[in-house]
């Protein structure tokens, strides 16, 4: 099938027509100046075209928790939210950790249709920081793992950590950690500050991830392998990072979405009351001073690139006091309106920044050569259209994920996407799944 | 209109003047022969401890039963609650009985506020986790007041682990709303990190504060501390930390000592100390049931309740 | 003190929402508009010292005697009463208040109140004559709620009702032994006791209902 998109604002600029054909992007030009015969016809009148969206960082809960989201569930709603690939993180049951598993996730994804999924592979066996899990199986299995991670858990062992940056080198691969050092976050609820002391939830301090991270960039550039770090909460860890990079090492970094917008005040008070668990997340909600550090950051580039930390879970294990309730937020619905309106509202970011920070920055870290491309002739035709008019009353009834654990529920977010393309196919017209 | 008592925060000057006026009338009740009140019969009373509190129930069952309230004692060893039944559950359990007032003790923090989210009926906070215990600071602010007269000025000297005491976060707010100067002193482990505002004063110098104490109420310091490296020892935490009557002696005259108990004699306080004239600590448990009666008696008797703080 | 306390609070007084009374407004300070005085000060001083004297006689001498007001001016009048027997007798008697707040049947009907005080001799009520006394007999429910108030504190030998204004209008079967006036109204109208204790000067006032 061929489409004609007319009229869309190519990364924010003047009106364009694009015609996509054969799964590329067959022509760029002038509205009114591409021949579009036999095409199918896409009004982009006032729409911002970018290239796919790529999530470094989401959970998608199959195989073992398909109660919070399925493979399918969880690549609409990426679809829904402008993403054309997504990283799934490996600690599902079993954990990703084998050719096996991840093969079936990857496969799932294929099936569904609605995004590339690639597979995120475990670094040490069952996430359980004894040893390494098998990567050179994974990334020869037929998924190409190149992104590992025990997210959710940290690599909290410095040999293991050195000898897993070590061994990727070997294909290219990079590790994804999840800095939070174990022994000054037991039993953490929140972070610790002002608020966790009020409240008396126990504090997840925010050095606890700034000393994982000096020691990780440090390890990185001793074995000169690459480092990428998972959702940076901290103005701390922006320092540390900022100065790996001075020195030229190889590292690179996420932040959600909801680490841009909201802070630890939430968990005291929301609309819902204090201790509503809806704001309970790993790493927490920081502070005001530390969403600015993380806005400059990604604005600046010491932060690559925004990463979902999509997060299902069931309403019961969040209808729970704070303490006993998952951690985690839902989040690839409404990426791309959060980043609006942190980034693009506040002057930070133009929509080419946005296009390089959650789509070819992401895609370059996680080694996907058909993503995150430049939209130009000749380009496979993922790209995403979307409405920055709009404001929209967030209803998670709406969503395609089978989960509802949004913090944004009845906030007002500016842009919606309307169309996603994944090699030239929609899988969203009109802001509905095809 | 839904009304709760879960922080002492939510209770203004004047509420918190209101329960302790009401309380003071109530207490010359339990010295008559019938104790009882009609005043909430036909209201229903949940008592929901999800930890074990034998003195606080207590307190809270007679204060129900003294004002004729129907009292269900819900305890969560044995229940359903031990078998995973949600916090919620048990919540849309009490709400079909038709709880008028829900008494809740539960280990984590928060939990009242998730609970009144759930029920139509008041929700009283009996101690939640490492946050608040608002019945306990009004007991105690209770006790100060008949000892010392207004609080206004007072110093109050409150001494122990703050960082998991709900007695202290409780004393702090309520306390500061009833005009009293409150000192806290804890080794800096036991202290949160950041208390930039919280409306008190912090010191890590027990001896330094004691001369100019009204009032010195001592925490008591769990177990689960000693071995988590929050103090060197239990004999070091005392010495440096505990009232013995070294320390009682250079209070000023008329100052007095409070512990909200369960005590570790020898610990944090002296076995002199504790039962020395200048303690209140019986009084308090005296005082605790008056105090709660007040506090269902404003919650529950009218048409809306005239204190607390809605979500 | 109390009654400080309860005028800032939206119910006045803890006497001022009775029920079956309508919930009538009963505010301090000057006369308003359309009220006028159906007592003046000395016509209130006489018919205490009347009630006085049929309260001692009745009683056949203070010894036994209790009066106890029910707050708030019902005290002040059970303080007055007393000192007008002691002053006839030369011997002092026993007068103090009981707060019936907690006995009411319409606490249901409106926010949750302050309490007033309950101030009783060191000995209790058992075997005293207690003489209730309060401003106005309306419906009759505050009175039932002491009458129950007393219960829970004693076995009195008798127990009697002084009131300075009786306006009718009865809900329950009870009839007062000593009244300063009878005053006949109709529902819609306020009556409103003013005591020099609490509002500068002493009368009784009537407002509303006039067609």
């Amino acid at each position: 099938m061929t489409y004609l998109v007319k009229g869309a604002r190519v990364l924010g600029g003047e009106p364009k027509d694009i015609l996509v054909k054969d799964g590329v992007i067959a022509e760029i030009g002038a509205p009114g100046r591409v021949d579009g015969t036999g095409a199918g016809h896409v009004d982009a009148d006032g729409l911002v075209a970018l290239p796919g969206l790529v999530d470094l960082h989401t959970h998608l809960r199959e195989p073992g928790r398909e109660d919070a989201e399925t493979v399918a569930s969880g690549t609409a709603a990426a679809a829904l939210g402008g993403f054309t690939a997504v990283h799934a993180m490996a600690n599902t049951s079993p954990v990703a950790d084998t050719a096996g598993v991840v093969e079936q996730v990857w496969r799932l994804g294929r099936q569904a249709g609605h995004c590339d999924v690639q597979p995120v592979g475990a670094v040490t066996a069952g996430l359980l920081g004894r040893q390494l899990a098998e990567l050179g199986a994974m990334a020869d299995s037929a998924a190409r793992v190149r992104v590992f991670s025990d997210d959710g858990v940290c690599v909290s062992d410095a040999v293991l950590m050195r000898r897993a940056l070590e061994y990727v080198k070997a294909f290219d691969g990079v590790v994804a950690q999840h800095a939070q050092e174990p022994r000054l976050t037991e039993g953490a609820q929140m972070n610790e500050g002002a608020v966790s002391g009020r409240l008396g939830l126990t504090g997840w301090p925010a050095v606890a991830e700034e000393a994982i991270i000096a020691r990780d960039c440090l390890l990185a550039a001793h074995v000169g392998s690459r480092l990428h770090i998972c959702h940076v909460s901290t103005a701390g860890s922006v320092e540390i990072i900022r100065w790996a990079k001075s020195k030229g090492w190889d590292v690179t970094a996420e932040v959600t979405p909801h680490h841009l917008l909201l802070t630890d005040a939430c968990a005291e008070t929301s609309p819902a009351g204090a201790y509503n668990p809806i704001y309970k997340v790993n790493p927490p909600l920081r502070t005001g001073e530390d969403v600015r550090a993380l806005r400059e950051a990604l604005a600046d580039g010491t932060i690559d690139c925004v990463a979902t930390d999509h997060a299902p879970h069931p309403v019961e294990d969040k209808e729970t006091e704070w303490q006993a309730a998952a951690m985690g937020m839902i989040g690839l619905e409404t990426a791309l309106s959060v980043v609006q309106e942190a980034m693009v509202e506040t002057g930070l970011l133009d929509w080419a920044g946005v296009a390089d920070r959650m789509s070819a920055r992401p895609a370059r870290i996680g080694r996907l050569p058909g993503h995150g491309r430049e939209l130009r002739a000749g380009s496979p035709a993922n790209l995403v259209l979307a409405d920055p008019s709009v404001r929209w009353a967030v209803d998670p009834g709406g969503f395609a994920s089978k989960s509802r654990n949004t913090p944004y529920q009845g906030m007002t977010l500016p842009g919606r996407v309307v169309a996603t393309f994944l090699r030239g196919r929609p899988t969203v017209l009109e802001g509905k799944l095809t | 209109m839904n009304r709760h008592l879960l922080s002492t925060a939510d209770l203004s000057r004047e509420d918190a003047l209101l329960i302790l006026d009401t309380a003071e009338e109530l207490s010359r009740v339990s010295g008559r022969s019938i104790k009882k009140l009609p005043t909430l019969r036909g209201r229903t009373v949940v008592n929901l401890f999800f930890e074990d509190s034998t003195r606080t129930r207590i307190s809270f069952e007679a204060a129900a039963k003294r004002l004729s309230a129907d009292v269900i004692n819900f305890s969560a060893k044995g229940s359903s609650v031990s078998k995973g039944e949600s916090l919620k559950d048990t919540a849309l359990t009490l709400q079909a009985m038709g709880a008028d007032a829900v008494v809740v003790r539960h280990g984590a923090s928060g939990a009242p506020h998730r609970l009144a989210n759930w029920v139509d009926g008041s929700v009283v906070n009996a101690g939640d986790g490492t946050h608040e215990h608002p019945t306990q600071a009004l007991l105690d602010a209770f006790t100060m007041r008949r000892r010392l007269g207004e609080l206004d000025g007072r110093r109050v000297t409150i001494v122990g682990d703050v960082l998991h005491s709900r007695v202290a976060r409780s004393n702090v707010h309520l306390l500061h709303t009833l005009g009293a100067e409150v000192t806290l002193v804890a080794p800096p482990t036991l202290l949160p990190v950041a208390m930039g505002e919280w409306p008190c004063e912090v010191s890590y110098d027990f001896d330094s504060v004691l001369a100019k104490s009204d009032v010195v109420m001592m925490l008591r310091v769990q177990h689960e501390r000693m071995n988590a490296s929050y103090f060197p020892s239990a004999r070091e935490y005392s010495r440096r930390y505990g009232l013995d009557p070294d320390r009682l002696g250079r209070m000023p005259e008329g100052a007095i000592v409070m512990h909200p108990g369960p005590m570790n004699r020898g610990m944090e306080i002296a076995a002199e100390v504790a039962d020395s004239a200048r303690s209140t600590i019986v009084e308090q448990v005296t005082n605790g049931v008056t105090v709660r009666m007040a506090v269902l008696y404003l919650l529950l008797s009218g048409s809306e309740p005239a204190i607390g703080g809605n979500l | 003190m109390n009654v400080a306390r309860n005028q800032v609070r939206d119910d006045p007084e803890p006497d001022g929402g009775r029920a079956g009374d309508g919930g009538r407004p009963r505010e301090d300070g000057p006369p308003h508009d359309g009220e006028r005085a159906v007592l003046e000060a000395p016509d209130i001083n006489r018919a205490l010292t009347r009630i006085a004297h049929e309260i001692l006689e009745r009683a056949k001498g203070p010894e036994r005697l209790l009066l106890l007001g029910i707050p708030t001016r019902g005290t002040f009048l059970a303080r007055r009463l007393a000192e007008r027997i002691e002053q006839v007798e030369g011997h002092p008697v026993a007068s103090g208040s009981l707060d019936v707040t907690m006995y009411r049947d319409d606490l249901r009907l409106r926010p949750a109140r302050a309490l007033g005080r309950t101030v009783l001799p060191e000995d209790g009520v058992d075997g005293r004559i207690v003489v209730l006394v309060d401003d106005v007999l309306y419906s009759g429910r505050t009175v039932r709620a002491a009458l129950d108030a007393l219960n829970d504190l004693g076995r009195p030998t008798a127990v009697r009702l002084a009131v300075l204004v009786d306006r009718g209008h009865r809900e329950l079967p009870i009839r007062a032994d000593y009244v300063g006036k009878n005053l006949p109204t109709s529902r819609a109208e306020t009556v409103r006791v003013c005591l020099r204790e609490t509002d500068q000067r002493d009368a009784v006032l009537l407002r509303g209902g006039q067609r």
